[in-house]
């Protein structure tokens, strides 16, 4: 067992899987000699040399259209995109081409391709660099799209991506990359595409991911002084979406409260809303409640602490599923 | 410390005029001297010292196989066509008058090499030897390409224009990452086709760039064909197309893209480049698009016929066929046997065309993922029940 920053899982879980297969590449702005903006990558060019850590040219869409290219000759990409925001001259890449490749040959042309982005606010950043645009990815078919919220996770499902044959989009929550947690390497690490109950409990039933689940754990505790035992759940994978933990616990408690960072309409809250709805209905006691980042353009930071889902606000969602 | 200098602003006459810069770009008609040419519009061999060594071996056998090549995929290109005019095909894309241009740059490339195709590569696909056949299923709706690129060393089509060029320079650095770069006989090299119109969208110029910046061993291969559906080239860009290489650090060349022995030549000459380790290089092979866009496209609504008229007197076809007459004196039997082959594959493919089956009802759910996704298997099992109920009420 080891304490790790998240950061630093992520880290160890690459070398682990670049010990463990040599076609595995690491490419990006900015990971080799400089370890990446956040660091994740620090150490790997040093160890694994110049050809399996790549220090890109400038350009999103040549990391991933590339990286589409190796993966046909039969290297697993993991990519790194610097901040969310800056993902979308990817983006026809990654729709196009690297969602399409395996339907579009029936299985003859796998894309084994991981895509990390660190996401989500929080930072104090300007524009472009504190977006959650999982959502996007969560509508297209052909992507698995997964979000960490922990070292243990991160370190355990970077490899997992990684040893998965679908491309994988891979969200790390940036403003937990310092926060540090346990480790164990000799562990049995869930599936990659499972969410997990954090804590159980009885009242209202929360379901989150990335950087907001610390967030949901520590209203869980508030709200314990009140006398309110909640359920939280990490829902970890966001397509597919593992919800039959959701339904279980809905059932048991008849009130569901969504959280993310991301704007609410037709995302990954709503999907998770629609299906419980569909699954649960003679369970639920109040409507599916979801606590959202609002339906603007992500703000300057200053006004960041008004726009993301805190601890109050999903506690606020807490009483209005109780009060309904 | 010197002082900043004063900006001057160019002086208006020293920059080219429009007709100028449209000159550059369209002054190869008459073959000026830029363009790589061995095979006159009129069947004459013509020297060129640079070039004329990549084809050497190309003897009368071997430019009879052009020939036919060249007569066979433009055969079933027709004949794919009127399968289109007769509702057999929901679309098809001509590849009329660039058969020079394909079968050039097929021919050259050797088996451990790869092409990533555009969507008219039809010519391409016939040289890395995958039957005409394969090639309906996209028209017709039935597949998005049913060929093995890994085996075939040929990528699927990509219709979204330029994304190829990155996916290529992938491929070729992983070429280079795994020693395939070199002077030995098992040395490989990439090939990327995309045509002018192409050469505005980024996913082109990032291209360039990632090959440059890792020394890839692929070849750019732009068909310019003059039109981009409906847009001219001057539209695309002020410079001839070739020349923007050098932007990039690399070669670029232009090539008659009519002529079959300069394009084979000049194919040879770039991929070798590529596999010793001198890559990337950009071959503009200038050609013109004889039929429509596509089947679904009318150019009458925005070129002349008399353009259409000059290119026919260059037809790729039509100079072999006189070069082999007057310098191979080679007979009327072979050219009539080439004929007939044509019309029986045509006829192959039109017999294939009409009895190929319908996709299985589940193929939408097939091969989206490697793992299963359990929403797309209650999908699956859900529109297989309602699939079954029509059939059962029918019965």
């Amino acid at each position: 067992m080891v304490n790790l920053t998240l950061a630093r899982a992520l880290t160890d879980g690459l070398r682990a899987a670049m010990e463990r297969d040599p076609k595995v590449l690491v490419m990006g702005e900015d990971v080799g000699k400089l370890g990446g903006v956040f660091r994740v990558t620090d150490g790997l060019q040093k160890d694994f040399g110049e050809q399996r850590v790549l220090d890109t040219p400038l350009s999103e869409s040549g990391i991933i259209g590339t990286a589409v290219g190796l993966a046909i000759r039969g290297f697993r990409p993991v990519c790194e995109i610097q901040f969310d925001g800056f993902v979308f001259p990817g983006f026809d890449q990654i729709v196009s081409q690297l969602a399409k490749m395996r339907f579009r040959s029936q299985g003859k042309v796998p894309m084994p391709v991981v895509v990390r982005i660190p996401f989500g606010g929080g930072i104090g950043a300007v524009e472009h660099h504190s977006e959650s645009p999982e959502s996007l990815f969560a509508h297209v078919a052909g992507l698995k799209v997964v979000a960490c919220s922990n070292p243990s996770d991160a370190f355990w499902m970077i490899q997992q991506a990684i040893a998965c044959d679908d491309p994988v989009l891979f969200f790390e929550p940036k403003r937990r990359y310092w926060e540090k947690g346990e480790v164990d390497p000799d562990a049995t690490p869930p599936p990659l595409f499972s969410s997990k109950v954090l804590r159980a409990g009885t009242s209202v039933t929360i379901a989150c991911y990335g950087p907001l689940v610390r967030t949901c754990l520590d209203a869980a505790t508030a709200a314990q002084a009140d006398g309110l035992d909640l359920e939280v759940i990490d829902l970890r994978t966001l397509s597919p979406l593992d919800l039959g933990p959701v339904f279980e616990s809905v059932r048991c408690t008849g009130r569901l409260v969504v959280v993310s960072e991301a704007p609410s309409e037709a995302s990954v809250t709503a999907e998770v809303a629609a299906r419980v709805q569909q699954e649960c209905f003679y369970s639920l006691e109040a409507p599916v409640l979801r606590v959202t980042g609002f339906d603007t353009p992500y703000p300057p930071s200053k006004c960041e602490d008004d726009y993301l889902p805190d601890l109050d606000r999903v506690l606020d969602g807490v009483d209005r599923a109780l009060a309904w | 410390m010197s002082q900043p200098q004063a900006w001057v602003p160019v002086d208006p006459r020293s920059r080219p005029s429009r007709e100028q810069v449209l000159a550059g770009l369209r002054g190869t008609d008459a073959g000026g001297p830029e363009l790589v040419q061995l095979l006159t519009p009129e069947g004459q061999r013509v020297s060129d010292p640079r070039f004329d060594g990549f084809v050497d071996d190309v003897d009368a056998t071997a430019l009879k196989s052009l020939y036919r090549d060249m007569v066979l995929v433009r055969r079933f290109d027709r004949e794919a066509n009127a399968l289109q005019r007769q509702g057999q095909l929901g679309i098809w894309v001509p590849l009329l008058g660039q058969e020079a241009a394909q079968i050039g740059a097929g021919r050259a490339m050797r088996l451990g090499d790869m092409a990533f195709p555009s969507y008219r590569e039809h010519g391409i696909a016939w040289c890395r030897g995958i039957d005409p056949t394969e090639l309906l299923g996209i028209f017709r709706g039935t597949d998005h390409g049913s060929w093995d690129p890994l085996t075939t060393g040929f990528n699927l089509y990509t219709i979204v224009i330029g994304n190829q060029c990155l996916n290529a320079a992938g491929y070729a650095m992983g070429q280079r990452f795994e020693g395939k770069v070199g002077d030995s006989e098992s040395a490989e090299a990439t090939i990327c086709f995309f045509g002018d119109g192409a050469t505005s969208q980024g996913d082109v110029h990032e291209g360039f760039v990632w090959a440059a910046a890792y020394d890839a061993p692929v070849v750019f291969y732009c068909q310019n064909n003059q039109w981009a559906i409906s847009v001219p080239l001057e539209r695309q860009t002020r410079v001839p197309l070739y020349e923007r290489a050098r932007g990039y650090g690399f070669p670029g060349i232009r090539v008659d893209g009519n002529d079959v022995l300069a394009c084979l030549a000049v194919s040879r000459w770039a991929l070798e480049e590529c596999r010793t380790g001198n890559g990337p290089v950009l071959v503009e092979a200038y050609t013109y698009r004889m039929d429509a866009h596509t089947t679904s496209d009318d150019p009458t609504r925005y070129r002349l016929a008399d353009e259409l008229e000059l290119w026919k007197l260059k037809d790729p076809i039509e100079r072999v066929r006189v070069n082999l007459v007057r310098e191979h004196h080679v007979g009327g039997e072979f050219f009539d046997e080439v004929t007939a082959e044509g019309d029986e594959l045509a006829a192959r493919l039109r017999e294939f065309c009409l009895a190929m089956p319908e996709p299985a009802p589940d193929r939408i759910f097939s091969e989206v993922y490697a793992e299963p996704s359990p929403l797309l298997e209650a999908q699956r099992e859900e529109f297989l029940a309602h699939h079954t109920s029509f059939q059962t009420e029918e019965a």
